[in-house]
């Protein structure tokens, strides 16, 4: 123990006498907020303190967090990163299914609306080798009752016909191709005229004279002439027309989204397509000629 | 008893009869809280601290003038409605002030006697205002002239008090 000199001793016993005595009047005195005196001391001696601790400790994890236990982040990141990539393709994945589901749905609930006409449904496997050859192939041929020049279209509107035909595939001719040609007729004022491809996204309407008026946007059907195609089908919507000589350029937008083709409809005869009927209405499908969902 | 300074000076440290500093400060504590009812004025007196003063002066201990100081003064408080504590402080530091001094200077005339008590009353005054100034946040006069007029009352009081109380040393 540390010996205080006796001179000091009177000065010490002061020290500590005045100071017991301003704890007792602290612990006595209240200020305006009715807290002691003695309370609001302590907390400003020891509120200070307890910031400087709780910032410290702060302080210390956040270095902890941002520093110390990063180490393990990198390989955390990489894991996390590869397992983004994996659900990113699972998802590409599941939109390419949502999407087809809802292709076959549309092509389920067409063929379900013209129970009686023969169809097939396929699945488009392939294209032209050759870009200026506007072709596809489809999983369906020979053995499913495939034959040359049958219509092939999809919910939407026409998209083409048959041109070859082999035991499980077939070839089929796109609307838009140059050769391609089909018998057509404006809805409204119901004058006939062939269409054709150009090799271009467009289709082009020939024989229509000057002086018939066809206004922008005019829908154009099938006229069943081609003895390919059944009466009454979409076939597009007149986007431009020109005065040409001797007949107009009328171009023709497809109705079918000819370059997103992934299922379409093979008609295996030309009996026309009637109108969609109400439910109620709808022809049993037993008295339906076979028909069959995409391989 | 003698004791020697750093100059050689004897000093002359005063001894009391049994029981004269307990019951001289008990009666300066009655006076002080009977007085003031009877007679008029004598709020301004402060016997307590003249008490204090005297033995301080007297008993030239450092350790026993505050502790009796503190003693005086604590039981001043609690005989008013004040904090304790106020004149605790004060008295404290009157006690030990008194003692420190009582050996340098003369004690005997009654004009140094005078002197030391009208001192003394403004060293406790000074003590109690920057208490109530810091502690209650009371504002305080340092200077006043009733403030010194007790004083002088006091000082005046002292001289003859002392004489009496010196009656009460051991030859």
């Amino acid at each position: 123990m540390v010996a205080i000199p006796s001179r000091h001793r009177s000065l010490v016993l002061l020290a500590t006498v005045v100071l017991a005595q301003v704890l007792l009047l602290a612990m006595q005195i209240k200020r305006g907020d009715q807290v002691r005196l003695i309370r609001v001391w302590a907390v400003s001696v020891i509120t200070p303190a307890q910031r400087a601790v709780s910032w410290s400790i702060s302080k210390v994890q956040s270095g902890w967090r941002n520093y110390i236990g990063l180490r393990g982040s990198a390989q955390e990141n990489a894991s996390l990163r590869e397992e983004l990539n994996r659900l990113k393709l699972r998802n590409t994945e599941l939109e390419s299914r949502a999407a087809e589901a809802d292709r076959l749905a549309a092509l389920l609930g067409f063929r379900g609306s013209h129970p009686d006409v023969p169809m097939v449904v396929a699945r488009v496997i392939g294209a032209a080798a050759a870009g200026a050859s506007k072709t596809i192939y489809i999983n369906r041929g020979e053995a499913d009752g495939l034959r040359r020049n049958m219509g092939v279209i999809t919910p939407e509107g026409v998209v083409g016909k048959v041109i070859d035909v082999y035991s499980d595939t077939a070839q089929v001719q796109l609307l838009t191709d140059k050769e391609s040609g089909m018998g057509a007729l404006l809805a409204s004022s119901r004058t006939q005229s062939p269409v054709g491809g150009i090799g271009e996204p467009m289709l082009m309407m020939k024989y229509i004279t000057n002086d018939e008026k066809v206004p922008i946007g005019e829908r154009v059907m099938t006229s069943g002439l081609d003895r390919i195609f059944p009466k009454d089908l979409p076939v597009g919507t007149v986007a431009s027309t020109k005065p040409g000589n001797p007949f107009q350029e009328i171009r023709i937008r497809p109705a079918a989204r000819l370059d997103q083709l992934e299922e379409v409809i093979v008609l295996l005869s030309r009996q026309e397509l009637e109108p969609q009927k109400p439910a109620g209405d709808a022809i049993p499908r037993s008295a339906a000629k076979p028909a069959s969902a995409p391989r | 008893m003698e004791i020697r300074t750093q100059a050689d000076r004897p000093i002359e440290v005063h001894k009391f009869y049994g029981g004269a500093i307990f019951g001289a400060a008990a009666l300066a504590l009655l006076l002080q809280t009977f007085l003031p009812r009877m007679l008029p004025g004598a709020d301004l007196l402060d016997l307590p601290l003249l008490v204090t003063l005297y033995f301080g002066l007297s008993r030239r201990n450092p350790s026993t003038g505050l502790l009796l100081g503190m003693v005086i003064g604590l039981l001043q408080d609690s005989l008013s409605h004040v904090p304790i504590g106020q004149f605790g402080i004060a008295k404290t530091l009157v006690g030990f002030a008194a003692s420190s001094i009582g050996s340098r200077i003369d004690l005997e005339h009654p004009l140094s006697r005078f002197i030391l008590a009208f001192v003394f009353f403004y060293f406790q005054l000074t003590v109690l205002v920057v208490t109530r100034r810091l502690l209650l946040a009371q504002p305080e006069p340092f200077f006043t002239l009733n403030l010194l007029l007790a004083a002088l009352v006091n000082a005046i009081l002292a001289v003859g008090l002392f004489a009496l109380l010196d009656r009460l040393r051991k030859s």
